[in-house]
């Protein structure tokens, strides 16, 4: 009998080393310091602001500076935000890097709607969040592409640099982590305080 | 041979339809009847000693006050290099038709549809006259002097 017993400890002290030290009637030292405390909302808000997958797609010139964010000099990746996914089944993020003209923004509008949830947007440069330079004489350019989807980051600048889109991540970032676990996303964008005319 | 040779060359084969020439600015130019742009084209891409045989562009200008607009052609040539000729032909306004060129120019066939889409130049025979850049459904051709901005396009506010 005490043969077999002792095979057994020895089988757990090689497998949990911390059980050996540690007391089991105390529920935190019971497995040592493999344990963390959370709720699942933190814990789900965490895992998604750490692996944000944006869409890979740019517009115009703000596309180069996106690439530049993406590329190793300023290493987007750090954030976990830096799979470019070429679907947009895959992605979470949607950088809109560029000017959206009308044509264009009923393909972003469906590529949005291919979105899964969560989803969420980034509009990048001044084309994006309201026409920018071509906001008074370009016939074809969307004033702000919020008038086709829900913008949750602006990110002012002709184009930004990397750095003031590495900070649009960051705030998008603390944005998720304020966001509730199970309310859908489109239910809290209200489409008619934020913009004249979007998802009908 | 000289632009001045070439342009000579042309008048003697279409004496009619050569409208005004300039072969010594920096932009050496014929003025032309549309009607004959096709014969004329051709001659001047497939007689060997002047091979314009590349097509720079294609564009138009839309004058307004004159009531006409005007369709360049800015042809050029890959063997000789001091070979290069703008042609300039005018169109009535209110229907500008003008025979395509696609037949002879591959490279023809969207600069003319964007001739179409942003000047509403109508190019007969083209294979495929749609707009080029816009929506199939826009209204109006936006490089004409008087064209409105949309005040909407499929229920977005333009302003």
């Amino acid at each position: 009998m005490s043969d077999s017993h002792n095979e057994n400890s020895n089988k757990e002290n090689l497998t949990n080393p911390m059980t050996k030290s540690a007391n089991p009637n105390i529920p935190g030292e019971r497995y040592g310091n493999q344990v963390i405390l959370t709720t699942l909302n933190d814990f789900f808000s965490w895992a998604k602001a750490s692996s944000i997958w944006p869409m890979q797609f740019g517009l115009a010139c703000c596309a180069i500076e996106m690439m530049a964010t993406a590329a190793t000099g300023f290493d987007m990746d750090r954030f976990g935000a830096a799979v470019f996914r070429s679907s947009p089944r895959q992605s979470d993020l949607m950088i809109v890097a560029g000017t959206v003209t009308f044509k264009m923004g009923e393909r972003i509008k469906r590529l949005y709607e291919q979105m899964p949830e969560p989803k969420y947007v980034l509009a990048m440069g001044g084309c994006a969040i309201n026409g920018g330079p071509y906001s008074l004489y370009g016939y074809h350019v969307v004033k702000g592409v919020d008038r086709y989807i829900p913008v949750d980051i602006f990110v002012p600048g002709c184009p930004p640099r990397p750095e003031q889109l590495l900070e649009g991540i960051i705030k998008l970032q603390e944005l998720i982590r304020q966001k509730e676990l199970l309310k859908r996303e489109s239910m809290i964008y209200d489409p008619k305080r934020n913009s004249p005319k979007t998802n009908q | 041979m000289t632009l001045n040779e070439i342009v000579q060359k042309l008048i003697s084969k279409f004496p009619d339809n050569i409208l005004d020439s300039n072969p010594e600015g920096v932009e050496p130019f014929i003025k032309v009847a549309p009607s004959d742009i096709f014969d004329i084209i051709k001659f001047l891409k497939e007689d060997p000693e002047i091979d314009l045989s590349f097509l720079n562009l294609i564009t138009g200008v839309d004058w307004n006050q004159d009531n006409r607009i005007e369709v360049v052609y800015h042809l050029s040539s890959v063997a000789f290099q001091s070979h290069k000729l703008a042609i300039h032909a005018f169109l009535d306004r209110k229907a500008p038709r003008i025979p395509s060129i696609c037949g002879l120019y591959g490279a023809a066939n969207w600069h003319e549809r964007e001739t179409y889409d942003l000047l509403g130049v109508e190019f007969e025979g083209h294979p495929d006259m749609r707009r080029m850049l816009l929506p199939d459904d826009w209204e109006g051709h936006p490089l004409r002097k008087d064209y409105q901005f949309p005040e909407e396009y499929h229920g977005i506010k333009w302003a």
